[in-house]
């Protein structure tokens, strides 16, 4: 392995050794792919003519005025599958292609990694399996079903949390008895090196287009960009467009569930107590955890944020002091999640009205003439049975 | 020399292989689970016992199981290290190796955990997520403490990483029998025995084949094509699943299967 994909102290390499030689291969694959010409050309026209890129910036316009500062969504909940997944899993499936793997495999959360996986397979030629949580299976019903009619197989996941850190375990050890023959699609910026460098690559499309939107439309750049953090790929998508323009604040919103005091959350940042250094799925970054390292259970009403630990390249930037990270819980997602249906005619995916929530309460402390850009990360169809669920009302 | 030295130069001398049976520490609950080894250790000539991990992504079902058995019992490290020096004071010669997920040595300090388990009479660590390239940290704290650092040797694997494992590896050599978690399978890995024919000319540790292995026959094949010990781990783990219920049946049945198993190495 020519590097162990360390983000200061954070990052690496922690798989059990069957594992390691793929992933020496897979290292070699994306730093020869990456450069190849053939390669890029393909992807590229994948990303503007079949998943519709680039995607919106667009300016809030009622919302700015509520809240008196100029508002931008960076829409990527407009991007094919509807939510900034599909950047990942196109690139990723395409490198899997471009390996002569038949065989795709990933886990999901909230289903738009999954379906992501599953679009990217059927257009490709790929055959996909996708691994999810008996929990997510339930409350994020429609994208079962939208991975199933494209010909991916879903897998559920009965052990432990029954939600996404329980599907990567799975993944994992599919992965350790399929392995030279089989992809292993990761969906966010975690896992093993290559992945965190590899899924950030694929996501930093998001900055590079908002930042030369937000240019042309403002001719300055803004003084926040905001975006959910649950593994991190939407976040680190878009931070990397802004890393180097050191004014520029980058914000992360993790989800506060029912609150830091309750335990019931998954915030790794917020919460000292139990959010400290350790190692899972591969790489040492923040986790929720007890005092002799067994992880704990996370509790989010959005299944995409619900994740014991976060994409290392977050605990170097926090470290850095580059991008600050708060949270905001369920109730409060679920006010941004009306909040941003009545006011702009956009339903958030429940993960991206995280960064809404909190994009508001920012507003609050903002002059007119500022600009604050948020990720919309996905688009809400999928958890409308859930939030009438959660609101007590009838579809 | 160390306990896995003594122990391997021993069983060479009377042309003997050995049997290294593994179970959870702390299934189903702490007497129990301290029961099960004094059996284990009638049949065994080293032991390889598992520190229960929430995320055991190395493992199959069985035990997944066991591990949740024994967390739910309340096990943690602390409790393992104290069960490990119960049954070091009944035999201070058995060879005594751990089985653990890294971020249970990384949460509890790296070097303090090598000191506990020196403490407790542990001869060699493996840490299942831990590849060479991560080691560095356990190779030093190993060597602080007098350890042995356990690695895995899989079908994967390439020459050179072969060649790099093999020059940090002390104790033995785990040689992972197939593709895959781990878990009893009905067959021998189709690549087993090629998999210990290619590394036993690169070194002279022992090499203790484990992963699927659950019949005598099993046994037999990877002593007769070249390995010094068989792994035997789900299989018992098996055996404590079916007989929850029954203490006295689970233990005779412990026993009566590695007697079995121990026969296969003769």
């Amino acid at each position: 392995m020519k590097n162990l994909g360390k983000f200061g102290e954070f990052g690496g390499v922690f798989v059990p050794e069957t594992l390691m030689p793929a992933l020496e291969e897979l290292e070699a694959a994306f730093e020869k792919y990456k450069k190849d010409e053939k390669f890029n050309k393909e992807l590229d026209s994948l990303l503007t003519e079949y998943a519709g890129r680039p995607t919106a910036l667009t300016f809030a316009e009622n919302l700015s005025r509520k809240f008196g500062c100029k508002i931008y969504l960076k829409r990527e909940d407009l991007a094919h599958t509807g939510a900034h997944k599909i950047n990942n899993a196109l690139g990723q499936a395409l490198l899997a292609k471009y390996m002569g793997k038949k065989r795709i495999i990933a886990e999901t959360g909230a289903g738009q990694h999954g379906t992501a996986v599953a679009t990217a397979g059927a257009r490709l030629g790929l055959d996909a399996e996708i691994y999810m949580g008996t929990i997510d299976i339930e409350r994020q019903k429609p994208n079962v079903f939208r991975m199933k009619l494209q010909g991916a197989k879903v897998n559920p996941v009965v052990t432990g949390s029954k939600t996404l850190k329980d599907a990567i375990n799975e993944c994992l050890r599919d992965w350790t008895g399929s392995v030279r023959e089989t992809y292993y699609l990761l969906g966010s910026v975690l896992g093993p090196h290559e992945y965190p460098t590899m899924v950030a690559y694929f996501q930093s499309v998001i900055g590079k287009e908002a930042r030369e939107q937000i240019m042309k439309k403002e001719g300055s750049l803004p003084k926040a960009v905001i975006a959910c953090v649950g593994g991190g790929s939407n976040a680190i998508g878009i931070f990397k467009g802004f890393l180097d323009d050191k004014g520029v604040e980058l914000i992360g919103v993790e989800a506060g569930g029912l609150g830091i005091e309750s335990g019931k959350h998954a915030a790794r940042f917020a919460d000292p107590k139990i959010g400290k250094k350790g190692v899972l799925h591969g790489n040492l970054t923040y986790v929720l955890q007890d005092k002799f390292g067994q992880i704990y259970n996370t509790h989010s009403v959005s299944a995409g944020l619900d994740y014991s630990a976060v994409g290392p390249e977050h605990s170097m930037l926090r470290e850095l002091g580059r991008a600050k990270y708060t949270y905001a819980t369920d109730k409060e997602a679920l006010d941004a999640f009306k909040l941003l249906s009545e006011e702009e005619g956009i339903i958030p995916a429940l993960e991206s009205a995280h960064a809404v929530a909190y994009a508001i309460k920012y507003a609050k402390e903002c002059k007119k003439d500022d600009v604050i850009v948020v990720n919309l990360s996905g688009r809400g169809d999928k958890d409308i049975f859930h939030v009438a669920k959660e609101i007590g009302a009838e579809i | 020399m160390n306990r896995y030295e003594k122990r391997f130069a021993e069983l060479k001398k009377n042309g003997k292989k050995a049997l290294m049976p593994f179970v959870v520490l702390g299934d189903p609950d702490y007497e129990t689970s301290s029961e099960i080894l004094k059996e284990m250790m009638k049949h065994a000539d080293a032991l390889e016992l598992g520190f229960a991990f929430s995320d055991p992504i190395a493992d199959g079902k069985t035990i997944q199981a066991a591990d949740v058995r024994a967390l739910d019992s309340g096990i943690n490290p602390d409790k393992c290290f104290e069960l490990i020096k119960e049954i070091r004071k009944i035999d201070n010669d058995i060879p005594i190796g751990l089985l653990v997920y890294y971020n249970l040595i990384y949460a509890n300090g790296i070097d303090n955990f090598y000191k506990k388990a020196k403490d407790a009479g542990v001869d060699g660590i493996l840490a299942a997520d831990a590849p060479i390239e991560e080691a560095g940290p356990l190779l030093k704290s190993a060597k602080k403490f007098g350890i042995n650092q356990i690695f895995l040797v899989t079908p994967t694997i390439t020459p050179e990483r072969l060649k790099t494992i093999l020059a940090s590896a002390s104790g033995f050599v785990y040689l992972v029998a197939l593709l895959g978690v781990t878990g009893a399978r009905k067959e021998l890995g189709a690549e087993t025995v090629s998999l210990i024919k290619k590394v036993r000319p690169e070194t002279k540790l022992p090499i203790c084949v484990g992963f699927g292995i659950s019949e005598p026959e099993h046994v037999k094949k990877v002593c007769d094509a070249g390995a010094d010990c068989a792994i035997v781990g789900s299989a018992v783990e098996k055996i404590i699943e079916k007989n929850l219920g029954n203490k006295e049946k689970m233990l005779s049945e412990v026993s009566d299967y590695l007697s079995k198993m121990k026969n296969a190495t003769e």
